[in-house]
């Protein structure tokens, strides 16, 4: 389901891989960096693709562009630009907001292309820390810190964690417009109940669940692994349970051997062991999930879990509502015995953030812009979608959710998490981000040991 | 078929009127002025030369698509040698290419001199084959990612989830996709071969195979040339199937050298490393074209039919 895309860890950079591919054509459009490949593939076509017009370096300031990852969830910021295009502010303002819904795949490489051009957007998606630190460094950013603290409806309008969450160095760069997305264990109730299972606390149970499971032939987990960000996932949860979110958070500062860690080699090693023991099957690296491998192996029972973002859901009810509705069960990952973490800690993606570009002609348009996202007619929004906002009048909305009790089950687990760790690419960026997928991917595949992940990883610059 | 049939004779007539020439005059008669070749080379200038030397540039500048190029010197040509990656991508890119040029060349060329026969079915047959190649390679390898899934295509076993299995599928769908195109290839050299040889070789006795080791396939030789300078270039782009089909894995096992130059560009945002990978590519593809078109001899323009 597309509104699942939009909200992968890997978003633009691995999650779309599989449904929309880049296209000779497109890939060559991307811009003038694609001149690189022109040559190479002896086309010449797509390169005035690029612009869009109404750019912050061409624009006259009464049009702004908003880039936005375009999947089905996108249908609430066309809501919110239609809301605000109408409203005084924008009046006031003296303009208009124009959305431009780049697809998935293509996200990333599309704004980093657009950026150092001159149709570059005013206005664009990202997800906070890792992924905006180039831009940042570029001087490409509005700093967001003292315009949100000198305005009441921004200032009180967010959760704080989730506003700092998406921050850099402590300034705040972009403003939450997205649900909230933490990674939640989730199970088939009828294959639990059939075999009389609990979802596991602990690690111990998880493991005896996974035994009685593959003696009733069930593949204990669903995995989309060739995807490799679902892998990532149990890496993250894993390291999050033996040694706290001190261990990636010395990674994500910058210091490299933070890999080195005896908790990563540990988590490493349970991983190991969980696919030796075939809990996700045989054949998990070549099952998707962007394309609803991974998910309908779930919901036909073929395997009872999965280890997925709250998107989950939405996908379920997308691809298989009656599994969605009645069958689908969740749980907090358990914990490691002798793991110093907090059972209570989250990992995933807080959610998405709007940031303004530095060069935008017309700065009070694009403000009062992200100030809609603090309203309650834009949460409201995102709660009819599915969703759960990171507003702070979120919890008094719970109640009018399609799955209110999921809803509700989403809120308190981010709300009363000590920690929530952002998955590890967004936090690293996209150039460490996908070197460590690859280390990831060769993990799971059979191809490292968990000592050559921890040695590799190491490595990485 | 009638129309081929009655051309056939009058093409061979002006052969041998040419012959008659002298060998001088030959080659000068009707050859275009150099002035014609202009809209060409501007385009090529623009579209493949510009671009190539804007490649060569950033090879040797750390950039990250924002901000201006840095200049590193040799950095990432340094890198490039050194890059563990990169050795095994280029050995990936060398065994692709080779059972790619294995595949779909044997197939092309007996499709497509079994094509050049005349009977009426085998022109509607060779209509039917050429589709594949009209589809869009990503349109094609989402259709055979959608076959090839695991629990709900129609193989269901973990066929890109192992290293041969990926590599397999990568060299079938590729072949699936221009194996059409190289039969027409064929078919149209196959053509060109006088039935005068068949008479007199079957006069002598020799019956399908000889005629096919003795006369087919010597007077295919440029064919085979042309057909495969296409297919070597063309493996080393080769990268829509691969970002789909695998993404490069499982882990970096079909991580070849185009896709390893897309994940240094567009997902690392590397640039100054991604050029450098693709103006090897360009070295490589335009060394490989020179040296096969001179090892077959392709390059001193002489017929096939020269002394006959």
């Amino acid at each position: 389901m597309e509104s699942s895309r939009g909200q992968v860890p890997g978003g633009g950079t691995s999650g779309g891989g599989g449904a929309h591919p880049l296209s000779r054509r497109r890939f060559l459009g991307a811009g003038s960096a694609s001149l690189l490949t022109v040559g190479l593939a002896g086309l010449g076509t797509g390169l005035t693709a690029c612009g869009s017009g109404g750019g912050a370096g061409g624009g006259d300031g009464k049009t702004l562009t908003a880039f936005v990852y375009g999947d089905d969830a996108v249908k609430v910021q066309q809501a919110g630009v239609d809301r605000y295009n109408k409203s005084a502010a924008a009046k006031k303002a003296g303009g208009t907001v124009k959305l431009q819904k780049v697809p998935g795949s293509d996200y990333s490489p599309k704004l980093r292309t657009a950026m150092g051009s001159p149709s570059a957007p005013d206005i664009f998606f990202n997800w906070g820390g890792g992924s905006i630190k180039p831009y940042e460094e570029a001087g490409k950013l509005v700093d967001l810190t003292d315009i949100i603290e000198g305005d009441p409806v921004l200032k009180d309008g967010f959760l704080p964690s989730v506003l700092a969450a998406g921050d850099l160095k402590g300034r705040h760069y972009g403003i939450p417009m997205r649900g909230m997305q933490p990674v939640i264990l989730f199970y088939n109730k009828t294959v639990f109940a059939e075999h009389k299972l609990q979802p596991p606390t602990t690690w111990d149970q998880l493991l005896d669940i996974n035994a009685k499971l593959k003696k009733a032939k069930i593949t204990p987990f669903a995995l989309g692994g060739s995807d490799v960000w679902p892998e990532l996932m149990w890496l993250e949860y894993l390291v999050d349970r033996i040694g706290g979110p001190e261990v990636f958070k010395r990674i994500q500062d910058g210091d490299a051997e933070g890999w080195g860690d005896p908790t990563v080699l540990k988590a490493a090693e349970l991983v190991k062991e969980l696919i030796d023991d075939g809990a996700f099957g045989s054949k998990f690296t070549s099952v998707s999930y962007v394309n609803g491998g991974a998910p309908a192996v779930f919901a036909r029972g073929k395997a009872a879990m999965h280890l997925m973002g709250s998107w989950e859901y939405s996908t379920q009810l997308g691809k298989f509502p009656d599994f969605a509705r009645s069958n689908l069960g969740w749980a907090a990952f358990p914990t490691v015995e002798g793991g110093t973490g907090d059972v209570r800690n989250v990992v995933g993606n807080p959610t998405n953030y709007w940031s303004i570009n530095a060069r935008t002609k017309n700065k009070d348009l694009a403000v009062g812009f992200l100030k809609d996202c603090a309203s309650e007619a834009y949460a409201q929004a995102l709660i009819d979608n599915g969703d759960v906002p990171t507003t702070s009048n979120a919890a008094d909305l719970l109640s009018s959710a399609p799955n209110p009790e999921y809803a509700k089950f989403q809120y308190d687990m981010v709300q009363q998490a000590p920690a929530f760790t952002l998955s590890w690419d967004q936090a690293l960026g996209d150039g460490l981000g996908t070197k460590m997928h690859t280390e990831i991917g060769k993990l799971f595949a059979g191809q490292s040991s968990p000592a050559d992940f921890v040695t590799a990883c190491k490595g990485l610059k | 078929m009638t129309v081929a049939v009655e051309k056939a004779p009058t093409a061979e007539k002006r052969e041998g009127r040419r012959e008659k020439r002298p060998a001088h005059h030959a080659h000068r008669a009707g050859r275009p002025h150099a002035a014609w070749a202009l809209p060409g080379v501007l385009f090529f200038t623009f579209f493949a030369v510009v671009p190539m030397a804007l490649a060569l540039y950033l090879s040797f500048t750390s950039w990250d698509g924002l901000g201006d190029p840095v200049p590193v010197g040799l950095d990432n040509w340094r890198k490039l040698l050194d890059d563990p990656r990169m050795t095994q991508s280029l050995w990936l890119t060398v065994v692709l290419t080779a059972a790619s040029w294995v595949f779909q060349t044997v197939i092309a060329l007996l499709l497509g001199v079994w094509a050049a026969g005349r009977q009426r079915n085998r022109a509607v047959l060779s209509a039917i084959f050429f589709v594949p190649f009209l589809l869009s390679s990503t349109a094609i390898a989402i259709l055979f990612y959608a076959l090839l899934d695991p629990n709900f295509g129609i193989i269901q076993r973990d066929t890109l989830g192992s290293q041969s299995g990926a590599f397999l599928a990568i060299v079938f769908v590729g072949g699936w996709q221009f194996i059409p195109f190289h039969t027409l290839i064929y078919q149209g050299g196959a053509r060109q071969i006088p039935d005068v040889l068949y008479q007199a070789a079957a006069i002598d006795g020799a019956g399908r195979y000889r005629q096919f080791f003795s006369i087919t396939l010597p007077q295919l030789r440029h064919t085979i040339t042309t057909s495969t300078v296409l297919m070597v270039v063309g493996s080393l782009t080769y990268f829509e199937t691969v970002l789909i089909l695998t993404k490069g894995g499982p882990g970096t096992d079909t991580a070849i050298l185009p896709y390893l130059m897309y994940e240094a560009g567009f997902k690392t945002y590397d640039f100054g490393y991604a050029s450098a990978i693709a103006s090897s590519l360009v070295i490589a593809a335009t060394g490989l074209s020179l040296v096969l078109v001179r090892l077959t001899g392709f390059g001193t323009m002489r017929s096939t039919r020269e002394g006959m």
